[in-house]
């Protein structure tokens, strides 16, 4: 367009680009911190299948989705906070609440079914109030699920501070259940759900006006109003959807270690913002996609099968170990991200 | 009085009051003389915000400037460290001179940490929450690594004053965290230094265009935050006489960041108030000794707290406010909003 | 035209807020197939009769009739619903969407509750077609320029389903095929569309505008630009403090006399003006160049140029949006670093790092993005107008807060910018304001080179014209001017020298004597366009 004609009357200008700065070598920049997530995540991999013997099984690879079942569910609900261009601090102690909760109420003898509908309730009903609270009354999201934090941990540990076992028997028996992929390959239900989380999750962004909505807030609110969105209802829908996606994620949790404790989850929503970073959702709302969250989260996981098979590592190491990945992998991406642009 | 009313600072004083109030009357000493030192509970809330206070004065320059520093609690975990292991080693741990050496090559490994953070916000380029993540995975990593996985004891005298010593009748550790905002007031207020750092949270790309050096700006607050965390792990562990890298300033950056926004910074930078932040900060400290004082139930603390917080936080926004008391006040009808939803 | 019945009318309108009549008994009238400007100063009352019509603001008095029927239009929703639709200055979409979503969003077409991506792709295709507009819809808004942003932003507003009883007939079901254009809107807004245009996207703005005229639609157009208004309306109406001045056709009412009714006064500043371009350009034969760039360039920004900026001149830079205006400009203040050629200032070389470098020789560089890039929004008027001043003495060194009050009181007076309390925060001024305030951070940095981008762009009539005055008197006071304006007259009245940009490209270099005019400079702009 900008490539000039002065007389304007000519009509039709066929798909010139509006202006060469903007236009030229970049119709994919919004796949690119993907591609470079991904492209990353595959060179670690390699490096760690050349280095540890065994690494190259394919039961590493499924692992990772059943090891990092619970994060993956939450940051799934994250990636929609995030898109709204928000942030939920308070998934890891709805965890720890979900956790804490069903743990006490199995051992109450309550029916399992009635109690895996009450705590995924309690779960949303937390998120939702947050998210009144952020709308209602433009309390930064930050601040609003901080106290949320607090309330649920707190809430957590009013309940008991010890940790609880769960004996119940349709607790114990999807935790004991196995799924046959392959030859020698099995995985957990725990999995399962969790991959279905993300599928769900990245139709219902891609496919439906509510997902639509979420692209919307994130990159302007103000603009969303005024084309008529229902951007209350959405803000409110995404942070209940996360809280939802927290308290699946706890139930998950009770399944994996089958016990309550209302320390389970403590700083979860850390990494699941670091995944969703890692992925390549911005912050800021608006641009970002689920896969990207997924490999977020597989990355994170990635790093903590290759210290384990190493072995020989301490807590201390470990930690560092991680800090060191991350810190390479979020610079490394940033190189490639800023290359290409 | 009404607007008294309207100051945002208004409730959360009125909370602190209350709380000063009741402790007043619950503890059997609020503020008595012995042995020329003043004790009591009043006293043990202004020495015990000490580390708080600092690692949220730091905080409030960050946020100032639209970051955030989430590795503080590590910060202050190696600080710690670092000080304890090389006090152990002394062959007189009550010589005044080897300690203070100690502590300054403490807070100067403090002051390292702060500016490998702000070198990833500021020149890699990275966001301050993930950039600040990676030392609060790492950094704790490290400090276990200095004291090698051991909780480090110390008999040193001089080490113990600097968190339950007196001069002139006041605890240091109080006189420490005073002095500390004394020197940050007077660095902000009486040069431009206040002026630039609200520049560059409001806006770093026009800051950059009217000549001011941003990114020197944005190194520096992290440097200051680091030093301050480091400071603060040093009082921390001073008053238990050890190094416990695992607890040390463990979630001590959330509690920072309340008190900051408590105190009426916003999290999107820009003005910031360092009254506001003391209040704050000094505010949280009495919550936690008035929860004692009054006999809440341990397990009932967090959930105490977040009570508070809700509150607070309701208190500050606007649209609350006006909801609850602002009906005596006739508000302009111009300001039609648009419906949402 | 005329004898039709006006698809709109207001009757009457008053709108009060505490302490200001806003609107006082105002009468506006729309026909169908019109393009109708409106007309007034900052504070006339425009932006609060568009708010009524919105349905941002709700009225005390006076009535509206929509196609004969009283209505009381109560939110936005309602009055697109009604058949009004409004483009804003700042496009109101989320540009990080693809551009037909922007259209589409909130209506997509849907099956079982599944976006039906190609069938609304193909739509907005078909949609943007009828306004001459074939770009690749699936892309992101922000890959675009402004002008487009702009089209697709009345491709939204003229797609909208209406609801009104006159609209049922027209439209088909929600979920028809697109609907023709105007077959939804009755009355479009374009509120000041055409601030962050350059030419030839002015004039495509204005094609796909004759369009929608044809169509039926009625356009209710607001714009600084004089010229703009006289190429594209048919009527207009005035306001002046809150009041009706009068309704004319465009055609029959001279410029000068129509600026005399929006200012209430007789217009000498202008004039005045014209005169003095005409005068000293001889002065700078002599003068000593402050600027003197060789090979000067960086890659994909702006390719090396040879300029020369004498003290006491005002160079012009022109050339479309993209063609390397700012680049060029923002090479010269340090604030992209040059990676080519060699720049002398004042005679000595300089290599400017950054910004504060730049300050330290008395370059002074106020941005076209006055928001994102000018002003601080939360500091007050007196420290955005210190910020420069300060930023050079560094932190250590603060200006006596004495010395700060007088040096804004000093400018506030000299610049009339209101209103006149240093304390309020900028971002509650008019743009016309902040842009002075800009210019006041610069001034009182006592530049030898100032570098303005757009400094009048959506600002108001009266504002204009003081800011050329004063870059005028600047230069005639010894200061060196590299004057950045995508409105070619304005360029022309002011400079004594323009560059012509093109693709990035310095191509020619005008003095500017008699027989250089806007379709000149055009004529250079457009000569040899890239094919």
């Amino acid at each position: 367009m900008t490539t000039i004609d002065a007389t304007p009357d000519t009509g039709n200008k066929k798909d010139s680009p509006s202006n060469p700065r903007r236009r030229v070598y970049r119709p994919n920049t919004r796949y690119i911190p993907i591609l470079a997530t991904l492209a990353l995540l595959v060179i670690m991999y390699g490096g760690a299948v050349a280095n540890y013997e065994n690494f190259g099984q394919p039961s590493v690879v499924v692992n990772l989705f059943r090891d990092n079942a619970v994060l993956l569910v939450v940051t799934v609900g994250m990636t929609f906070v995030i898109l709204t261009g928000g942030i939920d601090l308070s998934v890891g102690a709805v965890i720890s609440l979900t956790t804490t909760l069903t743990a006490t109420l199995l051992q109450g003898g309550w029916p399992p079914l009635v109690v895996l509908v009450l705590v995924l309730l309690i779960g949303s009903l937390i998120g939702a109030g947050q998210g009144a609270v952020i709308h209602f009354f433009k309390v930064e999201p930050f601040i609003a699920t901080l106290a949320g934090l607090f309330l649920a941990r707190g809430l957590a540990l009013f309940i008991n501070q010890q940790s609880i076992p769960i004996r119940d028997e349709t607790w114990k028996a999807i935790s004991e259940y196995r799924i046959p992929l392959a030859d020698g390959v099995v995985t957990k239900p725990v999995a399962v759900v969790a991959v279905a989380a993300v599928l769900i999750a990245a139709a219902v962004l891609a496919w439906t006006r509510f997902g639509r909505n979420v692209y919307a807030i994130g990159g302007s609110a103000d603009s969303a109003l005024l084309m008529g969105l229902p951007v209350g209802r959405t803000r409110i829908a995404v942070y209940t959807l996360s809280g939802f996606c927290a308290a699946l994620g706890g139930v998950l949790f009770s399944i994996n270690s089958t016990s309550g404790w209302a320390l389970q989850g403590n700083g979860l929503e850390l990494d699941a913002i670091a995944a969703c970073v890692i992925g390549g959702v911005l912050l800021t709302g608006g641009s970002g996609y689920v896969f990207g969250a997924l490999l977020g989260v597989l990355v994170t996981g990635l790093i903590q099968t290759i210290i384990i098979f190493q072995g020989d590592l301490n807590a201390a190491w470990t930690r560092i170990i991680v800090g060191v990945l991350l810190f390479a992998f979020i610079v490394l991406q940033r190189l490639v991200t800023r290359k290409a642009k | 009085m009404t607007s008294l009313l309207k100051n945002r600072l208004f409730w959360p004083a009125a909370i602190l009051v209350v709380m000063l109030v009741v402790n007043a009357f619950t503890s059997n000493q609020f503020i008595t003389v012995r042995d020329g030192h003043l004790f009591g509970s009043l006293i043990d809330i202004l020495r015990g915000s000490a580390p708080l206070l600092l690692v949220a004065l730091g905080m409030t320059l960050v946020i100032a400037t639209g970051g955030i520093d989430l590795s503080v609690g590590a910060v202050m975990a190696i600080s710690g460290a670092v000080a304890c292991l090389l006090i152990r080693d002394l062959s007189d741990q009550n010589s005044v001179g080897p300690v203070l050496l100690i502590m300054l090559v403490a807070v100067g490994v403090s002051l390292l940490a702060g500016l490998w953070n702000g070198a990833l916000v500021a020149v890699v380029g990275i966001q301050p929450i993930i950039a600040t993540l990676i030392l609060m995975v790492a950094g704790r990593g490290i400090a276990q690594l200095v004291t090698d996985g051991q909780i480090i004891n110390v008999q040193s005298g001089p080490y113990a004053t600097i968190a339950s010593g007196f001069f002139l009748a006041l605890p240091v550790a109080f006189l420490i965290a005073a002095a500390a905002v004394v020197l940050i007031t007077l660095l902000t207020r009486r040069t431009a230094l206040g002026l630039l750092l609200e520049s560059v949270g409001g806006s770093p790309t026009a800051s950059r265009l009217a000549g001011i050096r941003a990114r020197r700006i944005t190194v520096m607050v992290y440097v200051v935050s680091g030093g301050f965390a480091g400071l603060a792990g040093l009082i921390y562990s001073a008053n238990i006489k050890s190094a416990d890298s695992i607890s040390a300033g463990n979630l001590i950056e959330l509690d920072a960041i309340l008190a900051v926004v408590i105190g009426g910074t916003a999290l999107i930078g820009g003005r910031f108030s360092i009254a506001g932040t003391v209040l704050g900060a000094v505010l949280i400290q009495a919550m936690t000794v008035t929860v004692v004082a009054v006999g809440v139930p341990s397990e009932a603390t967090l959930l105490f707290k977040a009570v508070v917080v809700v509150a607070l936080c309701l208190s500050q926004s606007p649209v609350f406010r006006e909801k609850v008391f602002g009906r005596f006040t006739p508000r302009p009808a111009a300001r039609a909003e648009v419906p949402a939803s | 035209m005329g004898e039709q019945s006006p698809v709109l009318e207001m009757t009457g309108i008053r709108k009060v807020f505490p302490g200001v009549v806003a609107l006082d008994g105002v009468d506006f009238r729309l026909f169908p197939g019109e393009i109708h400007a409106l007309m007034g100063e900052n504070g006339a009352g425009k932006s609060t009769l568009i708010k009524v019509l919105t349905g941002v603001y709700t009225i005390d008095g006076g009535q509206v009739r929509l196609g004969g029927e009283v209505v009381h239009i109560n939110g936005p929703l309602q009055a697109q619903q009604a058949g009004i639709s409004t483009v804003y200055q700042e496009v109101n979409l989320c540009t990080n969407l693809s551009v037909a979503e922007n259209i589409f969003i909130g209506r997509e077409p849907r099956k079982f509750g599944r976006i039906q991506w190609g069938q609304m792709r193909r739509r907005a295709s078909e949609l943007l077609a009828r306004l001459d507009l074939n770009i690749d819809v699936s892309a992101p808004l922000n890959t675009y320029s402004l002008a487009i942003q702009q089209m697709v932003a009345i491709a939204r507003a003229i797609n909208v389903p209406t609801a009104g009883p006159a609209a049922t007939s027209a439209t088909g079901t929600a979920s028809g095929t697109g609907t023709a254009a105007g077959g939804g809107a009755k009355v479009l807004i374009l509120d000041e569309p055409t601030s962050s245009l350059d030419a030839s996207e002015v004039a495509q703005l204005f094609a796909v505008m004759r369009r929608l005229k044809a169509d039926g639609v009625a356009i209710l157009f607001v714009s600084h630009f004089l010229d703009q208004i006289y190429e594209v309306s048919d009527r207009l109406t005035v306001l002046r403090n809150g009041q009706l001045i009068g309704e004319y056709r465009t055609a029959e009412l001279p410029q000068v006399k129509l600026v005399e009714k929006m200012i209430g006064k007789e217009l000498a500043a202008l004039e005045d003006l014209e005169d003095k371009a005409q005068r000293s350009r001889e002065r700078t034969a002599g003068a000593e160049p402050i600027v003197e760039a060789r090979g000067l360039g960086r890659a994909g920004a702006i390719a090396p140029f040879d300029l020369t900026i004498h003290a006491g001149e005002v160079v012009g830079l022109a050339g479309l949006l993209g063609s390397g205006r700012t680049e060029l400009a923002r090479l010269l203040f340090g604030a992209d670093r040059a990676d080519s050629g060699e720049l002398r200032f004042a005679g000595k070389p300089v290599t400017l790092r950054d910004p504060q470098v730049a300050m330290k020789r008395g370059i002074a560089f106020s941005s076209e993005n006055r928001r994102t890039e000018g002003i601080i929004g939360d500091l007050s008027v007196r420290e955005n107008i210190i910020l420069a001043l300060q930023a050079s003495r560094g932190w250590t060194r603060p200006i006596p807060r004495r010395r700060q009050d007088e040096i804004v009181e000093k400018y506030i007076k000299a610049l009339q910018i209101r209103p006149a309390d240093p304390e309020r925060p900028v971002r509650n001024l008019s743009g016309g304001n902040q842009q002075k305030v800009l210019l006041a951070r610069w001034l009182i940095t006592e530049p030898r080179l100032l570098i303005i981008d757009e400094p009048t762009r959506g600002i108001d009539v009266g504002a204009k014209a003081e800011i050329q005055k004063l870059v005028a008197e600047l230069s005639d006071g010894g200061m060196a001017v590299l004057f950045v304006s995508a409105e070619l007259e304005e360029v022309l009245r002011l400079s004594h020298k323009i560059e012509v940009l093109r693709d990035r490209h310095l191509v020619e270099e005008l003095q500017n004597t008699e027989g250089v005019d806007a379709d000149r400079i055009m004529q250079t702009i457009a000569s040899g366009a890239t094919s």
